[in-house]
């Protein structure tokens, strides 16, 4: 995925473009702009209705709102952090979704370490696994890991999402790592070597800083992904400590005990994503490397 | 909430320092070995923390699963494959099922088809950037978000009265509808309006693993066809597709997990009325509220099974990948 970077020569765009009928241009435009539309629509649409007043969420769609009297109000963003606790759920998120974010990564980056540098029985086979372990539906290990944790008593406590998120975490994050800090240059490790750098050394000094790049693409992903999460925290904290759930949980919840009163879920859902997307479209580049370097080796 | 910023603080700090610790303590005491022990041992403590993860929450928890499959709904006792035969015989899992594999084959087609469509479309203007992004967002956002922005979209008035949709007032412009679109009962309906919300998130994956594959290939070789009189069409389909095949294939693959695995949209919007249950969703409803852990395991299990070939897919590309390492 070297070439990619490359700029094409702006002649060669020029005789491109020159070389396509205009008719095509138009309808090629027309395509992408409307397939953007089509994208950005809905959510766009939220976003606008969640500034709304109840009475106009029920009998207007929101694209009346577009044109004036602008009548717009903060109070389903009150409603929902003072009446549905999602500020607390907001918080609640954050103490979930940080921990259970930086744990997987440590973890994995020693074990990517010794898969990509060291040489020890079963390697590649306990790298197999872990490349079918990829594919495993949280929902074939939710009841054993619900009795562990309750077994443990701490089931209902931040520390079981922590601990379940770094266990689903792994596959992936190892994945990424080992992939990435295996096709670092050989010649820097054999080198540290010989200037008597053990392997700690190597790791701490060399191996990590040169995988900033890859570390920062698994923490974005890891972070979304349990930010996101729903199934995770509906199972492992539950109903019982309802005081400890994030977000997605209260929201998702939210939807069948408002009945009529819809409109307060448009607020409540643009709450659960504010976050996600600023982290995504400050960070967007090292997301699509997470997502390239995961499914196609660069 | 004091006491849990402190927890969170030593969680954020005292963990990394503890796996570091970690570490610089298990290379002190390999140190004190003989040479070569240490070559052989060091590389076990590295990955021994991973491993105990792993076993702990994956592996044991997989095998534990299968046997509560075959054991009654407390757990209790062995039941053979009771759990099985109601499986196979429910008229609401066989829906399940049914529905499940609608939603394989078509977010899958769907999600392939456009994101393949968006990503040659795009490599053609100049604002591809801005375009790759309003695609791409919706995978940033959770299930539980995006099944609530397209509550709205789906939104459904009685004839007559205005409509407060998106999608209805639209179809109402040509002088169609209104639809319910997720209660009408038509499982067609019903199931592809929930599927198009899986389409819409996942768009942006396949889009952006397939623009990096196909700014891979070589525009020479694109422009040398097009000089020697080929179309665009004839462009895609003897270029373009057969370099692409590879990377359609692995995005398939992902796509067709994804959409087994995915519950939530279901979980929200529905809750597995209207004839829309997936499998996904009904192990969970059968594990959380009605509580049969025997039923609960055997849909696991089958949603385990209809994974696994994806699964040695994975593992074969990876073989193949590591042979031209």
């Amino acid at each position: 995925m070297t070439a990619r970077t490359e700029p094409i020569p702006s002649t060669a765009v020029a005789v491109r473009r020159e070389a396509r009928p205009r008719l095509g241009r138009f309808f090629l435009h027309a395509i992408v702009i409307g397939l953007m539309l089509v994208w950005l629509v809905p959510t766009v649409g939220l976003f606008i209705n969640s500034f709304r007043p109840a009475s106009d969420v029920a009998s207007t769609g929101w694209w009346t709102s577009l044109l004036p009297p602008w009548d717009f109000t903060l109070a389903n963003y009150e409603h929902v952090l003072n009446q549905n606790n999602l500020g607390d759920a907001f918080i609640n998120s954050l103490f979930i979704t940080i921990p259970s974010t930086v744990i997987p990564v440590m973890v994995a980056a020693f074990a990517g370490y010794a898969f990509a540098w060291m040489q020890f029985p079963y390697k590649n086979a306990i790298f197999v696994a872990i490349v079918g372990l990829l594919v495993i539906p949280l929902q074939s290990t939710l009841i054993p890991v619900l009795k562990l944790l309750a077994g443990a008593g701490i089931s209902g406590e931040f520390l079981a999402v922590w601990l379940a998120h770094t266990g689903y975490g792994l596959p992936f994050a190892i994945y990424l790592l080992r992939n990435y800090m295996g096709g670092l240059p050989r010649e820097v490790f054999e080198s540290a070597s010989i200037d008597g750098a053990g392997p700690a050394t190597s790791f701490f000094r060399l191996a990590l800083p040169m995988s900033v790049p890859v570390v920062a693409s698994l923490a974005i992903f890891q972070f979304l992904f349990v930010w996101n999460d729903l199934l995770v925290s509906l199972i492992y904290i539950g109903p019982t400590r309802s005081e400890n759930l994030p977000m997605t949980v209260v929201v998702a919840n939210l939807v069948s005990s408002l009945g009529g009163e819809t409109h307060f879920l448009t607020a409540a859902a643009f709450l659960t994503m504010a976050l996600p997307l600023a982290v995504f479209l400050a960070l967007q580049r090292y997301f699509v490397r997470g997502i390239t370097g995961g499914a196609v080796k660069g | 909430m004091d006491e849990r910023l402190i927890t969170a603080a030593i969680v954020v700090f005292g963990v990394p320092a503890a796996l570091v610790g970690y570490i610089l303590a298990t290379e002190r005491l390999i140190l004190a070995l003989p040479e070569r022990r240490q070559v052989r041992i060091r590389p076990w403590f590295w990955i021994a923390p991973a491993l105990a993860f792993l076993i702990v929450f994956l592996i044991y928890p997989t095998i534990n699963t299968l046997v509560l499959s075959f054991m009654d709904k407390a757990s209790k006792s062995f039941v053979g494959l009771e759990n099985y035969a109601w499986f196979f015989g429910d008229s609401g899992t066989l829906e399940a099922l049914r529905n499940s594999v609608l939603w394989v084959v078509f977010m899958t087609a769907g999600v392939v088809a456009l994101g393949l469509l968006v990503a040659i479309l795009v490599d053609r203007v100049r604002y591809e950037p801005l375009a790759k992004t309003a695609i791409f967002i919706p995978l940033a956002i959770s299930f539980v978000a995006a099944a609530i922005i397209w509550k709205f979209m789906y939104e459904f008035r009685p004839p007559g009265v205005e409509q407060t949709g998106t999608i209805n007032a639209v179809v109402g412009l040509a002088g169609l509808g209104p639809v319910d679109w997720i209660r009408e009962r038509s499982f067609l309906t019903d199931n592809f309006a929930l599927i198009f919300i899986g389409i819409w998130m996942w768009t942006g994956f396949a889009m952006v693993i397939l623009s990096a594959g196909l700014k891979s290939i070589s525009t020479e070789l694109l422009e040398a066809a097009r000089v020697d009189g080929a179309n665009e069409w004839q462009v895609f389909r003897g270029i373009i597709l057969p370099l692409l095949t590879p990377t359609i294939f692995v995005v398939g693959t992902t796509i067709v997990i994804t959409a087994l695995k995915s519950f939530d949209i279901v979980w929200v919007l529905t809750n597995g009325a209207f004839g829309t249950d997936v499998i996904a969703r009904k192990m969970v409803f059968e594990m959380f509220t009605v509580q049969h852990f025997g039923h609960a395991s055997a849909v696991a299990i089958v949603l385990l099974v209809a994974i696994i070939p994806f699964m040695a897919v994975n593992i074969r590309r990876f073989r193949e990948q590591e042979a031209i390492r």
